[in-house]
């Protein structure tokens, strides 16, 4: 177990570096970006004297390494600063939308992950054989359509024709079941079809691999059925790959659903960075890009520990 | 609502516009009627139903939604302050600023305004109404720290004060005859005296604020106390940007939204093929221009300026870009609807003839030119390609520079010799004219420099006499239309969709959704 905590601190150490390094190129970046703050919130209107004042009362006349200590410094000393653009603390603005973040990728990957894990299993047990090739076939179909295309089938034939759920994703403080299904049903269902192609695919890559190897002719030999051969056998030795796909495709639920988030009108973070962007709110984008960044973390950080565990070499 | 529908209340406008010169020729002393009840749509000669809850999709929302009238700047945010406050001034169909909060609105010279206030009007925290709240929300815009959109306007404010319990008056820096319709503008909504923080503010409004978060909704509760008998008519209204279009449409036709707002011209059809949804059309002055700068060679040729006029396919832009939903336009911005539109001045048609004679005698043949486009300015990315093909024959060599929207204001608009600009609808021609026109105007953004358009327009503005006031408008439009460096091909028409059973609505075209004021005047049918 000593392994387990040295990485973790060893990880820990790392990963407070990377925000940090994170933070200055996404503020770097932000400044290199045409317009500022008072101009964006002027849009047409900006004329050079209200954007002078505006900029002066949003302290952007101060030179910008200055500007990036100060936000450091509040950051460390607890507060992730107040957004330029409405004036409202940055933590309520997140807190008001990470739960809904966290709630969809929670359900996607409550719906995804065990279907793509049967599905690859499945698909690596019949290797080469019919099955195989439909469920491969379907799989790079379903990675291969556009996300923003299902989504919008989707609400086309759910939604506006058979009038069943809901074309905008917008759930109730304390949703009944019912409300619940109707608002979550279709982000799920077109989150999932992208999720589950990728990582059945990789499921299925990892699986054959350890299925080729001489230990599992012997297990054959050794008269275990099929379903033994691949739970008990192959697949404890497939975990490390197959964790890290899982967590890389997860990964992408934190902030790569701006689409979703826009075709559901979805008040999630990606948009909520997207907006950050738009009005060039570097308070309210650090804050996001720190929250991306460190979900990112953890869950490569659960990969590994996964793969550790699952490994007795590495174990120790 | 069908076209025909549409074509009564585009009627109707127009009978509201002939009646604007008769009002305000009426005397010196301005004295407008009392608000005015939306009752004359068809819809409404059935008794309104009390009750219920919409929901409602504009276009734009972010977290730099805002509750503040000042820094208002997306649709969102005007129909939320129409929910919240009043003016002391109200749009009506033909954009007449009728009487609101105020009382009367009096003045002998257009320069001193004397103001009574409305009795009995509460905000929604109890306080009473009070003239000092009417001096802070009109003062407030002065400061530059507020970050007013509509700074350039106030500034006309010389001094408002308090000269009775009831009673303010306002003192212009010059005499404008305009002052009730820009009172009506959203900016200018009366908030509470002392008012910084809005996240909880108190208007006296429709509806009170239940829930605000910024990007994501917006709830107002009826305001059981509102001044306005019988109104509004709703128990409740939530209010959310769906900014994808699509998105937006498929909303409405699954029922989780009643009305939503520009909608796309190729999308109306789907709307009113489906069963129990209407489309509204209201024929506005939002254009789209195409900036020509005047001081930068080699756009300050005259003969560029023309040529380039005369190269505007305008029947083709109205029909392949807007399918119908727009009127065609002569270079300058005044809507045919008005009244001091200049009838008399000849439509200047697409002739590529005439254009390649102007580059000819300007020496310009085979000039190479770039374009700069961009989806922030609606539609000129199709117009500059349409551009681009009818210069090709004329000897032109226009390329299309397609640029992202983030930024282009401040970047792009009237930054390059040639670009695109997009103008909202203002409720006075002096507005307009004094904001994107007059020479010294920060968005005079083709840098037009032209002493007796400023002298005219300075002239205009304390006119009192309606005839001569109208003469001046029309010089006005010439000078813009045939020297000025904006081409202007159409006028768009806002598309509203809406839920057929949602009824009260008409069109006000200062914007979509009734001039996004809908919400005292709306309610929903069994």
């Amino acid at each position: 177990m000593n392994t387990i905590v040295t990485l973790l601190l060893r990880r820990l150490g790392i990963s407070l570096v990377t925000l940090l390094l994170v933070s200055a190129v996404v503020f770097l970046i932000t400044n290199l970006l045409p317009g500022d703050p008072a101009q964006e919130m002027l849009g047409q209107a900006a004329t050079p004297e209200v954007v002078e004042a505006l900029r002066e009362k949003l302290g952007l006349n101060q030179p910008a390494h200055i500007r990036y200590l100060n936000w450091l410094g509040s950051l460390l000393s607890g507060s992730p600063g107040v957004s330029l653009a409405n004036n409202m603390p940055v933590a309520e603005l997140v807190a008001d939308r990470l739960p809904r973040s966290l709630m969809l990728a929670g359900t996607t990957t409550v719906v995804a992950v065990p279907f793509a894990l049967f599905v690859g299993i499945v698909a690596a047990m019949y290797h080469g054989r019919r099955a195989d090739s439909i469920i491969s076939t379907a799989v790079m179909f379903v990675v291969a359509v556009p996300e923003f295309l299902v989504a919008t089938v989707a609400v086309l034939i759910f939604a506006v024709e058979l009038g069943w759920l809901s074309a905008v994703s917008y759930a109730p403080q304390d949703p009944t079941l019912g409300q619940f299904l109707a608002t979550y049903a279709l982000p799920v269902l077109t989150l999932s079809l992208v999720l589950v192609g990728q990582m059945a695919r990789m499921t299925r890559a990892a699986l054959i691999e350890q299925l080729q190897q001489p230990y599992i002719e012997m297990a054959v030999l050794k008269g275990a059925s099929p379903a033994r051969v691949v739970l008990r056998h192959a697949l404890p030795n497939a975990v490390g790959p197959i964790a890290n796909a899982v967590a890389l495709s997860l990964s992408y639920l934190m902030g790569g659903v701006v689409i979703i988030e826009v075709i559901f009108n979805y008040p999630g973070i990606a948009s909520l960075m997207v907006d950050s962007v738009t009005n060039r709110d570097f308070p309210l984008l650090q804050a996001c890009a720190m929250l991306f960044c460190t979900g990112y973390l953890i869950l490569v950080l659960m990969a590994d520990t996964a793969a550790i565990l699952s490994n007795p070499k590495l174990r120790k | 609502m069908s076209r025909d529908t549409a074509e009564f209340s585009r009627r109707q406008m127009l009978r509201g516009l002939a009646g604007l010169g008769l009002t305000a020729s009426a005397g010196s002393s301005l004295l407008l009627p009392g608000y005015l009840h939306a009752e004359q749509t068809p819809e409404e000669i059935p008794q309104p139903r009390y009750g219920g809850r919409i929901r409602v999709a504009t276009m734009s929302s972010s977290t730099a939604d805002t509750m503040d009238p000042a820094a208002g700047s997306l649709s969102t945010d005007y129909v939320r302050h129409y929910m919240v406050y009043n003016g002391l001034t109200q749009y009506d169909e033909a954009l007449r600023g009728q009487l609101s909060l105020a009382e009367s609105m009096e003045t002998d010279d257009q320069k001193t305004w004397h103001v009574t206030l409305r009795q009995g009007i509460q905000f929604h925290d109890g306080k009473p109404l009070q003239p000092e709240d009417v001096v802070y929300s009109l003062m407030r815009h002065h400061d530059p720290a507020t970050g007013s959109r509509v700074k350039p306007i106030a500034d006309q404010f010389e001094s408002v004060t308090v000269t009775g319990p009831r009673k303010v008056r306002i003192n212009l820096t010059s005499p404008n005859a305009d002052l009730p319709e820009i009172l009506a503008d959203s900016h200018f909504l009366i908030v509470q005296d002392g008012t910084s923080d809005f996240r909880n503010a108190a208007g006296t409004g429709p509806y009170k604020i239940a829930e605000f978060r910024p990007g994501v909704r917006t709830i107002g509760k009826r305001n059981e106390n509102y001044w306005k008998p019988g109104k509004p008519y709703l128990d409740e209204i939530e209010l959310v940007g769906i900014p994808d279009k699509t998105a937006r449409v498929n909303a409405l036709l699954s029922g989780d939204v009643q009305l939503v707002n520009a909608i796309d011209p190729r999308s109306t059809r789907r709307v009113e093929q489906a069963k129990g949804f209407s489309v509204m059309e209201t024929p506005s002055s939002l254009y789209t221009s195409l900036v020509i700068r005047q001081d930068v060679p080699p756009t300050n040729s005259r003969d560029l300026t023309l040529a380039i006029k005369y190269l505007l396919d305008r029947p083709t832009i109205k029909r392949a870009l807007f399918r119908g939903y727009a009127t065609i336009a002569n270079d300058h911005p005044v809507h045919p609807s008005h009244p001091f539109y200049a009838a008399d001045l000849p439509q200047r048609e697409h002739d590529p003839d005439r254009a390649s004679y102007h580059l000819r005698k300007g020496g310009l043949e085979g000039l190479r030119l770039p374009a700069y486009a961009s989806p922030a300015a609606t539609g000129s990315v199709d117009m500059a390609t349409l551009l681009q093909l009818s210069a090709i024959p004329a000897g032109l060599n226009l390329g299309v520079n397609r640029v992202p929207s983030d930024g282009y204001w401040s970047n792009h608009w009237g930054k390059h010799p040639l670009s695109f600009g997009n103008i909202n609808p203002r409720p006075t021609l002096d507005m307009l004219f004094s904001l994107f026109f007059k020479s010294d105007a920060d968005w005079n953004s083709s840098r037009w420099n032209n002493p007796k358009f400023d002298q005219l327009l300075a002239a205009a503005r304390s006119e009192g006499d309606q005839a001569r006031r109208k003469q001046m408008y029309v010089d006005m439009q010439e000078l813009v239309s045939n020297e000025c460096g904006i081409g202007i091909p159409v006028f768009m028409s806002l598309i509203d969709g809406y839920d057929s059973r949602l009824r009260g609505l008409s069109p006000i075209p200062i914007g979509g959704m009734m001039g996004y004021s809908f919400a005292e005047h709306v309610w929903m049918a069994a």
